[in-house]
């Protein structure tokens, strides 16, 4: 089953490196076939626009069976995303399909971000403001699409940084204060 | 219930008299008409007579795994005879409806298309093709297109399908062409065996497998959609069999690997038959671990019955993983690790809550887990300081009280003056006076309950340790074979004591259930008679058990303790009759709302 799961991670990688979908982007950890790192684009005319938001894509044995655990490491303010960065969304939970491959999962989170549910929200904050507030959902998703154009290699230190300190606000705060130096 | 009541009244005097042996027909003089099976005291070690049903037994039939399996091809072929269709394609309709006939039959009558594709049967067709599918003659085209394939393209087993008659081959041409590449797993060597359902999505068998045994036993799915991007059909039976089960002739695999996929077609056939037990009112699973069984109870199958009854049944199987009945004589020797599968079939309760309906029995247990009643103790043990509101308890000292907390003076007696505490005069003070009265209230109110729940928790106890009261009795039962003439046989009478005194306790603790909630009158006070009689002829029995055995002893013991079996058989035999004829004549009142009951009367309490 390990061979199925490796020979069909290759061909995933090698879908997704010839023929890419627009917007997102994704490729295995040079030692690890089973992690992968992937960039999804803001979709344009959403308050996402222009945003880089990175992703960790955990695989083990039972892919494509099972469908891998996918977290977002840019911290990301939106319904259907816990705070830890996890997300809910059915084809990665009871509509999983083995048929679907990395390309798919990454088009299918990519518009999530253009069409939240804010229904079943993981995010309480986000879906009040989605329904209630649209301009303050859309300033406070600007904040994060901002957040997000950091070196992915700080952010992604920072936020292990933060997770293994459990100190996340003062990491916020000093990210907050670079932010400047990133435009 | 006079003749009942008579006998409570003459107990006292069975219970002075030691030699109560004639005990057993002057009861049957007063009231001879439930006594049918009472005659000898042999009786008793068979299991009880079903010939009769007592008013507080529930008509109820065990069925094991395959009796099931068997009702459900029955209702299969019920709709094969009437749709024509495979025995596959009924059961995948039964199992989208819920193994509602006639709304099946209902529904497959006014638009055949439309139920075939929502249970995943068939793909939606082009509306164009659709149109003439009234006639008779497109059910049996529809039948061959329908029937599972097993597409043997490069291995060319295909054959191993044992039903499909030569399908059409449109789907192998395109393939012959281009060599076959799983899009799963991406495989492409020759040896691979591509598999797909009507709609013609193909997968290598090895992905098929994987992923149906995932569903099967990770997910306690028994529905297998196609692996295809929202393609809605349903693998068939036949199908998930080929994949799990290797027909005859073929390839010898990992035998590992053979057992597990068996053991994954066990539990897939089990799923079935949970679904369909779940879809079927008159059934109940059994919920004792690893036990298959199911019991059929149509008697308890609407909820307003349970008002009337409580269908405690027993599925047959004993034991844990125990699977069909055992004999008597092992029944005898399995001890309380042997003890029947009884379970309430109207509600969650997986232990016989007789006398007390499900609705009351759930309310009391409710009650016991809540916290409503922590409340209530802090209520009625401490007082909040008249200025700062902390949460006092008085463990001791005088009735000067100093806050710790603001260090307010008040007097615990009435709340009110502070520094003043000795010279506690405005007794009856409203506002003193209020706090006094409720703060009574609600002690009263808690004391009342503690008094049902220390009574229900020490049966709930006792029935815990009679696992210990076993071990110690069948220790008794060797030795008495050792010093005695007995034989094993006449020994038993201790276990079968010990069993009565088990059972007796568990009716015992669910009482004081029903005495809760029961309303005050003289039914009531009924009640609680029958209690008393069956509880105290229990600690009698008890007590007995607990005795020292001296060997010139044994003979009286042997006499005492089966009388008292007896007649503590027939004592919850009588509480539990009683009450169930109660239920049925809706003779008992409740003091609270109780689902599906009259409203209780206003008292003044």
């Amino acid at each position: 089953m390990s061979t199925n799961c490796k020979r069909r991670l290759i061909r995933d990688f090698k879908r997704l490196s010839t023929d890419p979908p627009g917007g997102i982007s994704g490729s295995p950890c040079p030692d690890n076939i089973m992690l992968w790192n992937a960039v999804i684009f803001g979709p344009a005319d959403t308050p996402f626009e222009d945003g880089t938001f990175k992703l960790l894509l955990t695989f083990d044995d039972s892919y494509p069976n099972k469908p891998p655990t996918v977290k977002f490491l840019s911290r990301m303010f939106h319904p259907n995303v816990y705070a830890n960065g996890e997300l809910c969304l059915d084809i990665l939970q009871n509509r999983w399909s083995p048929t679907y491959d990395v390309a798919a999962i990454l088009t299918s989170i990519q518009s999530l971000l253009h069409d939240p549910n804010p229904n079943s929200p993981a995010n309480a904050e986000a879906a009040q403001l989605y329904r209630e507030n649209m301009k303050e959902y859309v300033r406070r998703v600007k904040a994060t699409v901002e957040e997000s154009w950091l070196d992915p290699e700080d952010n992604i230190e920072e936020d292990e940084v933060a997770e293994a300190e459990g100190d996340g606000e003062a990491e916020m705060g000093q990210r907050m204060d670079e932010t400047p130096n990133a435009h | 219930m006079s003749s009942d009541y008579e006998i409570s009244d003459d107990d006292e005097n069975y219970y002075v008299d030691d030699e109560d042996s004639d005990m057993i027909d002057g009861t049957q003089d007063e009231d001879d008409e439930d006594d049918i099976d009472m005659d000898t005291f042999g009786d008793d070690f068979k299991v009880s007579p079903k010939s009769k049903r007592k008013s507080y037994e529930i008509d109820h039939q065990s069925l094991s795994q395959t009796a099931v399996e068997e009702l459900m091809q029955s209702d299969i072929e019920h709709i094969c005879g009437i749709f024509g269709v495979e025995a596959s394609t009924a059961a995948l309709l039964l199992r989208h409806l819920s193994w509602n006939k006639e709304r099946l039959i209902e529904k497959y009558m006014d638009n055949p298309t439309k139920v075939l594709v929502s249970a995943g049967v068939t793909v939606e067709e082009p509306p164009a093709q659709s149109a003439p599918i009234r006639s008779s003659s497109s059910t049996t085209s529809k039948r061959t297109t329908r029937s599972t394939k097993l597409l043997g393209l490069a291995s060319g087993s295909g054959s191993k399908s044992p039903k499909a008659p030569s399908p059409p081959l449109k789907a192998l041409k395109p393939s012959k062409s281009l060599p076959f590449i799983c899009p799963i797993c991406y495989d492409d060597s020759a040896d691979l065996r591509p598999l797909a359902l009507d709609c013609e999505h193909q997968f290598c068998s090895g992905c098929w497998t994987a992923y149906a045994s995932s569903k099967i036993n990770d997910e306690a799915e028994h529905t297998i959609r196609c692996m295809a991007e929202s393609c809605a059909l349903i693998a068939p039976d036949i199908f998930v069999n080929n994949l799990l089960v290797p027909g005859p002739g073929a390839p010898i695999g990992d035998p590992a690997e053979e057992a597990e996929n068996a053991a994954t077609w066990a539990r897939f056939q089990e799923l079935l038959v949970r679904h369909f037990v779940a879809s079927n009112p008159n059934l109940k699973y059994c919920p004792y671990p690893s036990c298959t069984n199911t019991v059929s109870c149509p008697g308890a199958a609407s909820k307003s019955s349970l008002i009337t009854v409580v269908p405690t049944v027993s599925c047959g199987a004993r034991g844990i993983g125990g699977t069909g009945q055992m004999s008597q004589s092992q029944q005898l020797g399995a001890g309380l690790a042997g003890k029947e599968h009884k379970f309430c079939f109207g509600c969650a309760i997986e232990s016989d809550h007789r006398p007390v309906v499900c609705a009351v029995a759930k309310m009391w247990l409710k009650k016991c887990r809540d916290d409503s009643e922590t409340a209530n103790w802090i209520k009625s043990n401490t007082k909040e300081c008249p200025q700062c509101q902390s949460t006092i308890e008085k463990n001791g000292g005088c009735n000067h009280m100093t806050c710790k907390k603001c260090k307010n003076d008040f007097c615990w007696v009435c709340m009110e003056h502070g520094t003043a505490w000795y010279s506690c005069n405005r007794y009856d003070e409203k506002s003193g006076a209020d706090a006094r009265d409720s703060q009574s209230k609600s002690r009263a109110s808690l004391e009342r309950y503690l008094h049902y729940y220390n009574r229900w928790a020490n049966h709930e106890q006792s029935a815990k340790l009679s696992v210990e009261l076993y071990a110690k009795t069948e220790k008794k039962m060797e030795d008495m074979q050792v010093t005695s003439a007995l034989t094993w046989i006449e020994v038993q009478f201790m276990k079968k004591a010990v069993e009565e005194v088990d059972k007796c306790r568990t009716t015992l603790k669910w009482t004081y259930a029903m005495a809760y909630y029961l309303a005050k009158g003289n039914e009531k006070e009924l009640f609680e008679d029958n209690q008393r009689d069956l509880e105290k002829a229990v600690e009698d029995l008890s007590e007995l058990l607990e005795s020292p055995i001296e060997p010139e002893n044994i003979p009286t013991l042997r006499q005492k303790v089966t009388d008292k079996t007896v007649y503590v058989q027939k004592r919850n035999e009588i509480m539990l009759e009683d009450t169930a004829t109660g239920f049925s004549d809706s003779r008992w009142k409740w003091n609270i709302d109780v689902d599906g009951f009259d409203a209780p009367e206003k008292l003044e309490n």
